[in-house]
């Protein structure tokens, strides 16, 4: 039993940005199956307790690497990379973040349109996964380039909370 | 579709292996017990062969009165006969007066909790759901001849976690071995086979009594993700009985107010004539009570308009949960009708209508939810070895902490599958700050003043820093049964404090064992002859569990010499279980779970072993 294997090697998986997620799935699906508590309802509670643990951690190791934010975070962690509390960023990416920022409000304080707050959407999720695209190549080759890119996926995913709490808003009207 | 699991020859367990089972749903009207009789899942029958147990709890000076006979005293006897208590499971005295009713009780507060004062002292509404639990189990104990192992409990999916939890107190104050809690639609859906299915979107219209719920489940691998739920919790068929009485009330030419015996008389007509037209086309009323007179025939259409408001409204609620789902009507693929009151021919109809489907309903509405729950638990309980279907559970709404600005920061999002740990960090925000107030939340909301708040505390002894210097990590630990831990803990400079809290309104074991005490059923001497009981089935299941485990992998897994030293280990808790010493019992079995606790790491590493190879060989035909 080892419980200090990286989450990939969990599911058998190449320690990479780029993940398979139907495998991932697949993997994470035989694994319950052979390991989740409502499988051991009538074990010794030594058996129940491991299998608490064992699925707990499937269950972290799935969540984290489903994401693309949350693994980035960690494959810079397998690095030994710590993200910084209050990153520098480069000006030109902060002038760009105030601007979608001032855009958002516009859609709020302005006609509040569910097509216009779409189309936002739309845009700050075509900037993400050109970040991720980055974020892959840059892991390797330049670590600190990683970094920031992180650090921007970052300010992009939580624009797009604030998008989707000012969706949930108008739809509530 | 398979309504009934039919098992294979051969594969069925032997009778004398067979453990008894059962399926509760705790409802807020009616409750019911579903167990295994002559190979089916059925709902158990009282001695009088009802069925549905009225979710009433009246305390008397001579001792408690659960079910009809309780109900009938409910409006001589208002402050002593608890009806609907689960709307109160889990609440705080503050959201009391936000349920928008009337209740007749004499609240009492005491540390948040919600508390009810009747002639018998004051009680809680955890003991109020114990009384509903143990009298569907001693149902079950007496249909089923023996005492049950095990049973699954069902929760509406929209249960936070203080709710969840106090239905899980309740059932350790009832003395039940709960094997966990479903969620009510996911219930209803396996009670038609639908897990079974490969995937899909399945909508559950549940119209009881009082409440009406639509709950969308994703079904994808065993795993039923809860996508929107909705409702209205002050619709339901009693609106309907209500509506024929004024009715009749109108066609009586009546002036005059009723006095309460009439109405109540004229609400029971109304119900009769409600349940005989799900049948017939029309039917005759006749009533007289006092000064009150009717005979009047009332056909199907004229019942259809009186109600027709009321199913619209339900039905726009649908509309509004399929829209906050973001699922189109026509992509649902099974409805199911849950509720005595999606017997009217008007609601199975403009169900269908909404969703373009013919909804699924040949198992008696009122039943269906026990009756999955009665599925779950017989597979839980070990009686299907072979039986594929595994439940995923996931967190039926996000957790998070408060941070600056009132405002909630999510740690684990709703739909995770649990049990789950997620460890985040925050920093301090004042210079020589020392201590940091955790504030745990539960809800889809931004503002904090939207979501649940499940519990407060306080991390102290942070040595005193520059504003984000210090690190405090703060973990989320939710349980397979979908109970919350939140550990907060200092790292910056290696000291560390950490806490554990459980919801606000969740009971200590403390509390729980005070209560049973305190209860009526277990007078002090019956104390110990209780824990006495429980050592020894205890030590019961351990010393099964155990031998069970080396009969399979015993030889396969050690070596001889370990095998027989567990095998001695065993037959000394067997001769300490047959003594009266509960004290060394329970030592002994927990010297047993420690002497197999390298088996079981053993046995874990096999199964995962097993998980990975089996993988291996598909992928390689795969390539052939």
């Amino acid at each position: 039993m080892n419980f200090n294997q990286s989450y990939f090697e969990i599911f058998g998986l190449p320690a990479a940005f780029d993940v398979d997620l139907d495998l991932l799935t697949d993997r994470f699906f035989e694994l319950q199956k052979e390991v989740h508590p409502d499988r051991f309802v009538s074990r010794t509670d030594q058996e129940k307790r491991l299998a608490m643990q064992w699925t707990t951690l499937i269950n972290t190791a799935s969540d984290t690497l489903k994401s693309p934010l949350k693994r980035a975070i960690y494959l810079l962690g397998l690095r030994g990379v710590e993200l910084a509390e209050n990153p520098q960023l480069p000006p030109e990416f902060l002038m760009e973040q105030i601007e979608l920022r001032e855009r958002l409000e516009e859609i709020e304080t302005g006609d509040a349109s569910l097509e216009a707050l779409d189309g936002f959407k739309k845009e700050v999720g075509t900037v993400i996964s050109s970040l991720e695209d980055r974020f892959s190549g840059a892991l390797s080759d330049d670590p600190g380039r990683a970094e920031t890119l992180v650090y921007e996926m970052q300010f992009l995913n939580k624009l797009l909370v604030s998008a989707n709490h000012l969706e949930e808003k108008l739809l509530d009207y | 579709m398979a309504l009934l699991q039919i098992t294979e020859p051969g594969q069925a367990v032997d009778p004398h292996d067979r453990k008894r089972a059962a399926g509760i749903d705790l409802g807020t009207t009616n409750s019911l017990i579903a167990g295994v009789r002559a190979g089916a899942v059925e709902a158990l029958p009282d001695e009088r062969g009802k069925q549905m147990l009225p979710s009433v709890v009246r305390y008397t000076r001579d001792g408690v009165i659960v079910g009809e006979q309780a109900l009938k005293m409910a409006v001589q006897d208002p402050h002593n006969t608890i009806v609907s208590v689960k709307r109160l499971m889990g609440r705080g005295v503050e959201d009391v007066g936000s349920l928008g009713e009337q209740l007749p009780y004499e609240f009492v507060s005491d540390g948040g909790l919600v508390r009810i004062d009747t002639v018998a002292g004051v009680v809680s509404p955890v003991e109020v759901s114990a009384e509903i639990l143990r009298a569907l189990v001693d149902r079950a104990n007496e249909t089923l001849a023996g005492e049950l192992d095990g049973v699954v409990i069902t929760v509406p999916a929209y249960f936070d976690d203080a709710q969840r939890q106090a239905t899980r107190d309740a059932a350790k104050l009832a003395g039940v071995n709960l094997l966990r809690l479903l969620n009510e639609p996911t219930a209803a859906a396996i009670a038609y086979g639908l897990d079974s299915g490969d995937q899909g979107v399945i909508a559950i219209y549940d119209l009881g009594g009082g409440t009406f719920d639509i709950s969308l489940l994703r079904l994808r691998r065993g795993v039923f993700e809860v996508l929107a739920t909705g409702g209205d919790s002050a619709l339901g068929g009693d609106d309907f009985d209500h509506a024929v009485a004024e009715w009749l009330i109108n066609r009586a030419g009546h002036e005059g107010a009723l006095s309460p015996q009439q109405y109540r008389g004229l609400l029971m007509q109304a119900r009769a004539a409600k349940e005989s037209l799900t049948g017939s086309a029309s039917v005759a009323v006749r009533y007289r009570e006092a000064d009150f007179m009717v005979d009047v025939v009332l056909s199907r259409d004229t019942f259809n308009e009186l109600v027709t408001p009321l199913v619209d409204s339900s039905i726009r609620a649908c509309r509004r949960t399929l829209r906050d789902a973001g699922v189109d009507p026509s992509a649902i693929d099974k409805v199911v009708l849950v509720g005595g009151s999606t017997r009217v021919p008007l609601v199975v109809e403009k169900v269908a209508a909404c969703f373009g489907n013919h909804p699924l309903n040949d198992i008696d509405p009122d039943q269906v939810v026990a009756v999955g729950a009665g599925l779950q638990a017989d597979v839980l309980v070990g009686n299907k070895p072979d039986e594929e279907m595994l439940l995923l559970d996931v967190l039926p709404l996000s957790l998070g902490l408060e941070t600056m600005g009132g405002l909630s920061e999510k740690i684990i999002a709703r739909n995770t599958p649990i049990p789950i740990a997620r460890t985040q960090e925050f920093t301090t925000y004042r210079d020589g700050q020392t201590a940091m107030l955790i504030h745990v939340l539960q809800g889809e909301r931004e503002l904090v003043a939207d979501c649940r708040s499940l519990a407060h505390f306080e991390l102290a002894g942070i040595p005193p820093m520059v504003a984000g210097a210090a690190k405090v990590e703060v973990t989320f630990r939710v349980d397979a049964d979908g109970l919350l831990e939140v550990t907060a803990r200092e790292t910056g400079t290696h000291a560390e404090a950490s806490v554990e809290v459980k919801p606000s309104y969740g009971l200590t074991d403390d509390e729980i064992t005070e209560m049973l005490k305190s209860s009526f059923d277990y007078a002090a001497q019956d104390a110990a002859q209780r824990s006495l009981a429980e050592a020894k089935v205890e030590a019961g299941r351990a010393i099964e569990a155990l031998g069970n485990a080396l009969a399979e992998d015993g030889e396969r897994l050690l070596p001889v010499r370990d095998v027989e030293m567990l095998r001695q280990a065993i037959t000394r808790l067997r001769e300490l279980a047959e003594g009266d010493d509960h004290q060394a019992i329970s030592e002994g079995t927990e010297m047993l779970g420690r002497a197999s606790e390298e088996f079981a790491s053993l046995r874990m590493d096999a199964a995962v072993r097993k998980a990975l190879a089996g993988r291996q060989i598909a992928d390689v035909d795969n390539e052939i």
